[in-house]
């Protein structure tokens, strides 16, 4: 099948006065049509600025988005002018924001913030936007939507007003939806609601999801796909089952390792991984991650390894072997 | 799941919502300050006083000049007295009030304007356009308002033509005034709407907004500006105290609206020379200037708190 968007080469710097930050380092990956791409990593890997990115959201200056292309539907994203992207905003692809207390605005009424995405990009009466405000407000489970058109955000709980914004985002039908850790903020029963309504709608209106998170347990419930990022790469790629069962990046395991489990034994210990992320400012010459490995070898430190194909659409980037410990 | 989703629907259904809105959340706060309440009924009395006042008087009536009565204390064909021609007082006020509700409310909404626009432009789209309109701004401090007032409104005054307004002819020296005080007064609040709009830039919302394809402009007065109101409120009415009594200085100085069109201000000019021996020049626009201004200054105090984000969260 095609895909939906195409992502080659992408990088992101942000210029600030200690130096040049590299947050995103050449990044590849495809969405396909109705399937969800689960983005995986730490905090400051490179994840939100990699979505923001897509729609051309990074604040400019100090960002920069020095190379790669995005192909949407056959046109690069980075090559048209900003009337089109504007078009594409909202209308061809939607995000979700990882925290909805902060997210809408404080002032206006949850409809008029809905019916506002449906006024700009569809030119329909208002009429019409309100009727179509209050089926979006009930597909997104709201309860009593005519009255809850009047509410300001204050008066909703942090769970429904995730549900507005997925309400926002769905709002023009987009075939992209980006959701940066929206169940972050969220507590696990919420968190639980939201992944479910997610996935009812996507199987009701078929768009693609990207679907940012650190949550290991969240992706392995909603992604068909995962990308793992450390420190602005993608240090491996696969469908969800092979990244469970087999994963190959040695930093893919310590995630899942580090993961608090329900049969461990009683008073076990969790594994960390040692060490904290790089600074981006200052890249090791070598692999990112060769200061927290367990499997680093010299070549490790000397080279960065490039993103390779493991099996058929299984691609890691690591010298190592980590079953055999061999070098590839 | 479905199960989970209809008790939970049903369960938040039955949890009532607080029923206020912002705009009733700000009426009850304003109504527990009761200065701003007296004031806001004091300044309703001033402008009921010299609009409904004008309809038992002519403005030819209030300019009318009798020397055989110049100067007579308060009686009852001229109850306010007569001033050192012999014009009547109570009219006078009663026109003059509108020369200066009106200079105060024009002046204010050019203040408004020009300091949210070029505030707003400033913390908006930052860079270049904002350094230069806040050099701007900041050399628009150093221009003193009321030096200016004075020299402008004794150059221009007799140039521009008199205008109709309102059923009545305004001297051309009102438009001096107030765009004299309109264009020196902006510059606080142009600061203070940048400062608010850098702030507000950078929240979520705003990306949120910029994520759904809105426009530049409708993100500048439809969401963020909504978010800064309280202060454009606030300053907006000190603005208006502020431009009457400018103006009342200017005319008590005798260059600001010339006579024979009556301000509170050109009023009280002359009325020195009398003070012990006929007070009543002095008495009633001095009143009713004092009494105007505190008000809209009690007032202006009463939206401060009663438009305070922080105290509206405690409200909740």
């Amino acid at each position: 099948m095609d895909p939906v968007l195409e992502v080659k080469n992408l990088k992101v710097q942000f210029n600030t006065l200690e130096g040049i930050v590299h947050a995103v380092n050449g990044v590849n990956f495809t969405v396909e049509e109705g399937k969800t791409l689960g983005i995986v990593g730490e905090s400051g890997c490179g994840k939100s600025v990699t979505v923001l990115s897509l729609m051309r959201l990074i604040p400019e200056p100090p960002g920069r988005i020095v190379d790669g292309e995005v192909i949407f539907k056959g046109e690069n994203l980075f090559k048209i002018n900003k009337s089109s992207i504007q078009n594409i905003r909202g209308a061809e692809i939607a995000m979700v924001f990882q925290d909805p207390m902060t997210s809408l605005n404080p002032v206006l009424t949850i409809g008029y913030q809905i019916s506002e995405a449906l006024m700009v990009h569809k030119r329909i009466s208002k009429q019409e936007a309100i009727r179509r405000t209050w089926k979006l407000l009930e597909m997104v489970g709201i309860p009593l939507v005519k009255e809850s058109f009047h509410d300001y955000p204050h008066q909703f709980s942090g769970g429904m007003r995730q549900r507005v914004m997925i309400a926002m985002a769905l709002s023009c039908d987009p075939s992209i939806l980006i959701a940066d850790e929206p169940t972050t903020a969220l507590d696990v029963t919420i968190q639980a609601q939201i992944v479910e309504l997610t996935k009812k709608i996507q199987s009701q209106l078929g768009m693609s999801i990207i679907w940012i998170t650190h949550d290991l347990g969240i992706v392995a419930e909603i992604a068909d796909k995962v990308i793992v990022m450390y420190a602005g790469y993608i240090v491996e790629e696969a469908d969800v089952f092979t990244i469970y069962e087999n994963p190959v990046h040695p930093y893919t395991l310590a995630l899942l390792k580090s993961l608090p489990r329900v049969d461990s034994k009683r008073y076990e210990r969790l594994a960390i991984i040692h060490g904290s992320p790089p600074d981006c400012l200052h890249l090791p010459q070598g692999c990112p991650f060769v200061l927290r490995c367990g499997f680093a070898v010299k070549r490790c430190s000397e080279e960065n390894p490039q993103l390779k194909n493991i099996e058929s659409e299984h691609k890691a980037a690591c010298w190592i072997d980590v079953r055999t410990g061999k070098t590839r | 799941m479905e199960e989970i989703n209809n008790n939970d629907s049903g369960a938040i259904a039955q949890i009532e919502k607080p029923q206020l809105s912002y705009s009733q959340l700000v009426w009850m706060r304003f109504k527990r300050h009761k200065m701003a309440v007296v004031g806001m009924v004091l300044l309703i009395l001033m402008i009921l006083y010299s609009t409904l006042g004008a309809s038992f008087t002519t403005e030819s009536y209030s300019n009318v000049t009798d020397t055989s009565i110049r100067l007579s204390p308060p009686y009852l064909a001229h109850p306010f007295g007569t001033d050192t021609v012999g014009r009547d007082i109570l009219a006078r006020t009663i026109y003059g009030g509108q020369i200066s509700l009106l200079i105060g409310l024009i002046a204010m909404a050019v203040e408004v304007i020009m300091g949210v626009l070029i505030g707003a432009i400033a913390g908006y789209y930052g860079g270049i356009l904002d350094s230069l309109l806040m050099r701007f701004t900041e050399a628009m401090f150093n221009v003193p308002q009321l030096p200016l007032l004075l020299v402008l409104g004794k150059l221009l005054a007799d140039k521009i033509d008199p205008f109709p307004l309102l059923g009545r002819e305004f001297s051309g020296s009102v438009i001096v005034i107030i765009a004299v005080i309109g264009l020196t007064s902006w510059m606080g609040l142009a600061r203070i709407v940048r400062a608010n709009f850098l702030s507000l830039k950078e929240r979520e919302f705003v990306t949120a907004a910029n994520c759904i394809g809105t426009r530049n402009g409708s993100i500048i007065f439809g969401h963020i500006l909504p978010n800064t109101m309280a202060p454009i409120i606030v300053s907006g009415t000190l603005g208006v105290a502020n431009a009457i009594i400018s103006e009342a200085y200017v005319s008590f100085l005798g260059v600001g609206v010339m006579p024979p069109t009556a301000t509170w201000g050109n009023m009280l000019n002359g009325a020195y020379q009398y003070i012990e021996s006929a007070p009543w020049l002095w008495i009633f626009p001095g009143t009713l200037i004092v009494l105007t201004v505190l008000s809209i200054n009690f007032i202006g105090d009463g939206l401060r708190d009663a438009l305070d984000p922080h105290a509206l969260i405690k409200a909740e």
